[in-house]
């Protein structure tokens, strides 16, 4: 295997969603999930872009980290995370409005096209929306190779060696760079920002731009109707023991 | 109107959640065609012409389709799919490949993991987790939509008698190229389509411990599944996780063994028609869903349920 002669710069996208530890509660008007008051973190997929960007930098296959997001303002508590982590500088695309993965995958396209990286790696799929689109859909309109559900990822000359996690195991890809990686959560162990470096990134450059700079329209096809709670499971019985949990399925359930 | 299925398949044989993803296309009405792409597939083509209320079956037999790359199939999907309403795959580790790839390519949004059909335009699927459900409408030309099998019973895979008819390919993209798969093999049925699942969580304590669910599943024809905490304790292979980050199961029994109910595993089963828990922590939430619980030291329980289902 050998070494690209110029490493690459690497362009990461996340997204500020509800804690992955909150269960979130459907409005009464079912116009949506309640987020006043809920806690809100980085997705945890994105976590592991940044932290895979951060690995690929540190073995000096990347010269540069930026971080990307498509998202209110707040989302720069997440920006400063990743710089925090060991991304570079970061750009935030602020819009209030909720956008469709098509959207987000045109508005990351025109920072691609500004910025140029070599490879660009997200999440596979964001908690909230629960989509797994974005990536490629950005490799759709860039035109770029895609390793999606990434398990490991290896530089193999000019190219990227992608281990993706698919149904029944798991499926070696080679990629033509540039490329775009969504991971999947076994690619790498995402590390905690030291209070330094949370001091630190607090002067690495954050640029704020909107969808109408970038000459995006983000109009939708998908409009949500109403968002409501799921059928609830009722708690079922106790059985003292085997024999009896035997008979029941046998008996009253039928299912053996 | 017409809905164009995207077969799922190894190049051998169909796979069964193609049979899902037509009851979903059944569900939307119209007429329904069949895409099957791939490298000397012929046999997966004359299976999907079997498929009850199949019309017609496309096949694109081509070098480049046989990995289903995504660079190689969107474009070639995406150019059949102008003559279509509906595209439809389902939502399996291919169909959110390159099904994105599609939707992005015809300019329009996904509907990603439908569970159920309100009216041509309108769908239901989950969101955070499957802690709520958004309905959905969709005013896209072309409605790009995945399917998550289990919600759909599946059609007969026998008794049609659709014509099969040969597309030309749009060749190979050259920007990605298949090096190698690892696949488990098994004799048990596969995690998302067996009768009957039985995982294993942290409370197995080992991996040697999985045994005794082997000896279980083989007992009773099913698949055996783990909690994301008994994979990343290393008790389980990836693959074998059932969850909101695994696959999404719902059998006709689900038995859950030493699996604590974190919301997380519970997304990827709770629609299984009878839940069995087997936990010696009284206060485990996978209790509240379960139809049947019992407490109980499960290296006691297991063998003596295995012999109870002799």
């Amino acid at each position: 295997m050998t070494e690209r002669e110029t490493p690459m710069k690497i362009l990461i996208s996340l997204k500020r969603v509800v804690d992955y530890n909150v269960k979130v509660r459907v409005k009464p008007d079912q116009s949506g999930v309640d987020l006043a008051n809920v806690k809100m973190s980085m997705n945890p997929f994105c976590e592991i872009a940044v932290e895979e960007a951060v690995r690929l930098k540190e073995r000096g296959i990347a010269s540069e980290i930026v971080a990307v997001s498509v998202g209110p303002a707040a989302a720069q508590e997440q920006l400063r995370t990743a710089l925090a982590l060991g991304a570079d500088r970061a750009i935030l695309v602020e819009t209030d409005e909720e956008l469709g993965s098509l959207a987000v995958a045109k508005l990351l396209k025109a920072v691609v096209d500004k910025e140029q990286p070599q490879l660009v790696i997200t999440g596979k799929q964001a908690i909230d929306s629960d989509n797994n689109q974005t990536g490629q859909m950005l490799a759709a309109l860039t035109g770029y190779a895609q390793g999606t559900f990434a398990s490991k990822v290896e530089q193999a000359g000019d190219k990227l060696k992608v281990t993706r996690e698919i149904d029944g195991g798991l499926q070696t890809l080679e990629l033509s760079l540039p490329a775009i990686v969504t991971t999947d959560l076994r690619l790498n162990e995402p590390r905690y920002a030291s209070l330094p470096n949370i001091m630190k990134a607090k002067k690495k450059p954050l640029e704020t731009v909107k969808p109408a700079d970038l000459g995006v329209s983000v109009a939708s096809t998908l409009k949500v109707l109403k968002v409501e709670a799921p059928a609830e499971r009722q708690a079922g019985i106790k059985v003292g023991s085997v024999a009896e949990l035997v008979e029941k399925l046998k008996s009253e359930a039928k299912v053996i | 109107m017409a809905t164009l299925v995207i077969a799922e398949h190894d190049n051998a044989a169909l796979a069964a959640a193609t049979l899902n993803t037509v009851a979903a296309a059944q569900a939307i009405g119209g007429d329904i065609h069949v895409l099957v792409a791939g490298q000397q597939c012929a046999a997966v083509a004359e299976a999907a012409a079997k498929i009850a209320g199949v019309s017609k079956v496309l096949v694109a037999d081509d070098a480049a389709y046989g990995h289903l790359l995504a660079e190689n199939v969107a474009p070639l999907i995406a150019g059949l799919a102008q003559g279509y309403s509906h595209v439809l795959a389902p939502a399996s580790t291919n169909g959110k490949n390159y099904l994105p790839r599609v939707a992005a390519l015809l300019d329009v949004e996904q509907i990603s993991e439908i569970v159920a059909v309100e009216s041509p335009d309108t769908f239901k699927r989950p969101i955070y987790a499957g802690n709520a459900i958004a309905t959905v409408q969709s005013s896209a030309p072309i409605k790009v939509i995945s399917v998550r099998a289990t919600a759909f019973d599946p059609v007969a895979g026998e008794g049609g008698s659709a014509a099969i008819e040969g597309v030309s390919g749009t060749g190979d993209a050259g920007t990605s190229s298949f090096v190698g798969e690892e696949i488990a093999r098994s004799d048990r049925p596969e995690l998302t389509s067996a009768r009957v699942v039985i995982s294993g969580g942290r409370g197995m304590q080992s991996g040697d411990n999985f045994k005794l669910l082997y000896a279980l599943a083989d007992k009773l024809g099913a698949a055996v599944g783990a909690s994301r905490a008994a994979v990343d304790a290393g008790f389980a292979a990836n693959d074998m996780q059932v969850g909101q980050t695994g696959k999404i199961v719902a059998p006709d029994l689900y038995v859950a063994v030493g699996i604590s109910g974190a919301i997380q595993h519970l997304a990827g089963m709770k629609d299984s028609k009878v839940i069995v828990a087997i936990n010696k922590d009284p206060e485990a939430p996978i209790f509240q869903v379960a139809d049947y619980g019992l407490e109980a030291d499960l290296l006691e329980a297991l063998p003596e349920l295995e012999r109870g289902m002799g």
